[in-house]
């Protein structure tokens, strides 16, 4: 079995991280999960969470919210809509993010209402776990 | 023939546009690499996006519950038409084929009998369709403001396209923009945006069999809004390196105009200070030889 795998992070506007890892912790919307090498294919969307990778290089953590990850056996690469290392983040990030889920809460249609709050519930667990 | 002073100052105003124009060269060069750099780091998630989208919308797209957003509403009675352009003009003909492209569009759609609406973001597109198209208007986003575009101000474009949307106030959208080839060449595009498109990628990402979670049906629902705020974001970056690499180019023309423009007159003011000289001097030996 390898022992590391390929490992990207990417938002829209930079990629974030390109390297061989171990293992990287997915804050996966159904749920956490960890991928290693010789992962069976999969991809599931993101919940806002703190993305963990550890690998030869070191460990790292990083603050991402939405998006999808894609994982094979070869690699992982995640999709993240905003992403930040965990060190980068700030309150005042948080703030709007959290001010925007609320305010989608207020405008979301009635079968949408559950996962607009699931939203702001996230945001909110993880401005705690960020400790911000 | 003009005389000297008004010569003297027509080289001394010439020479100011070049440094002028010169400089804007200069500035546009350097916003040109920051702009190219902008697009080459949104590339990797734009490229995996739509490799992952196509292969979801392969294996959704035929199915009866696959989402408005990918499937259309099963009309193409109203047409949106986003029309991006500059804020700031002086940039060659970068604007003016960006509108031209969404008139001839326009004029087509009219003709065969839709509705068009137009969506304008920046304020020099907006001027340009603003004599003939006013009436289609639906509304403006402006980013005078906004000094780099970042991906919130795609997502701000892309809320508003998406609330019409689900409003129902449009069936088809259409995203105007100019694609970067290199500095002297800009190709205006229309790409639709809704119901989503996606290029086939490369069989092998296909190929792999994918488990997904939750289920694809409710990743598609969750990625095709970002995929039009993503490309509605790649297409703001193309214009932002399109409108600097155009301005370069006719800043560099107009640098080289005025350079010309200064020899000419440089020659026309010399050949009439002789001219002048030689005058004076005939009026003198004339003058001497009555005596």
């Amino acid at each position: 079995m390898a022992e590391t795998m390929q490992f990207d992070l990417v938002s829209p506007e930079r990629r974030l991280a390109s390297m061989q890892v171990a293992q990287v912790q997915i804050p996966g919307a159904d749920g956490d999960l960890t991928a290693m090498p010789d992962h069976a294919p999969l991809i599931t969307t993101l919940r806002p969470g703190v993305l963990r990778v550890s690998g030869p290089q070191g460990d790292a953590a990083y603050v991402v919210t939405g998006g999808f990850a894609e994982i094979s056996p070869e690699g992982t690469s995640v999709l993240a809509e905003k992403a930040m290392p965990v060190a980068e983040a700030t309150a005042a990030d948080f703030d709007a993010l959290i001010g925007l889920a609320v305010e989608a809460v207020a405008k979301a249609p009635v079968d949408g209402r559950d996962a607009a709050d699931k939203l702001v519930a996230d945001l909110q667990a993880l401005r705690v776990e960020v400790g911000v | 023939m003009p005389n000297l002073k008004d010569l003297k100052n027509r080289i001394a105003s010439v020479k100011s546009t070049r440094k002028i124009t010169k400089a804007m060269q200069m500035v546009a060069a350097a916003k040109l690499r920051r702009a190219q750099d902008a697009a080459e780091a949104s590339r990797p998630y734009a490229e995996r996006f739509n490799a992952v989208m196509a292969g979801l919308a392969a294996s959704v797209g035929g199915s009866d519950t696959a989402p408005r957003l990918l499937a259309g509403t099963g009309d193409d009675k109203v047409h949106l038409l986003v029309v991006m352009t500059a804020e700031r003009g002086l940039c060659g003909g970068f604007n003016s084929n960006i509108a031209k492209l969404a008139k001839v569009h326009a004029a087509k759609l009219l003709a065969q009998g839709k509705t068009v609406k137009i969506l304008t973001v920046g304020k020099k597109g907006r001027d340009q369709l603003k004599r003939e198209y006013a009436k289609y208007f639906v509304g403006h986003v402006d980013l005078t403001e906004v000094k780099r575009v970042g991906y919130a101000d795609a997502q701000g474009i892309a809320r508003d396209v998406l609330d019409r949307f689900d409003a129902g106030e449009f069936d088809v959208a259409t995203i105007f923009y100019s694609k970067f080839v290199n500095v002297v060449s800009q190709i205006p595009t229309a790409q639709q945006i809704i119901p989503a498109s996606f290029e086939q990628a490369e069989a092998d990402s296909a190929s792999l069999l994918y488990d997904y979670e939750p289920s694809e049906e409710a990743i598609l629902a969750d990625l095709l809004p970002r995929g039009v705020a993503t490309q509605i974001f790649s297409a703001l970056l193309e214009n932002g390196a399109s409108e600097q690499g155009a301005r370069m180019s006719a800043m560099d023309n107009a640098t080289r105009n005025a350079g010309e423009m200064i020899e000419k007159l440089t020659i026309e003011y010399n050949r009439s200070r002789q001219a002048v000289i030689t005058n004076e001097l005939i009026e003198i030996i004339s003058g001497a030889e009555a005596l």
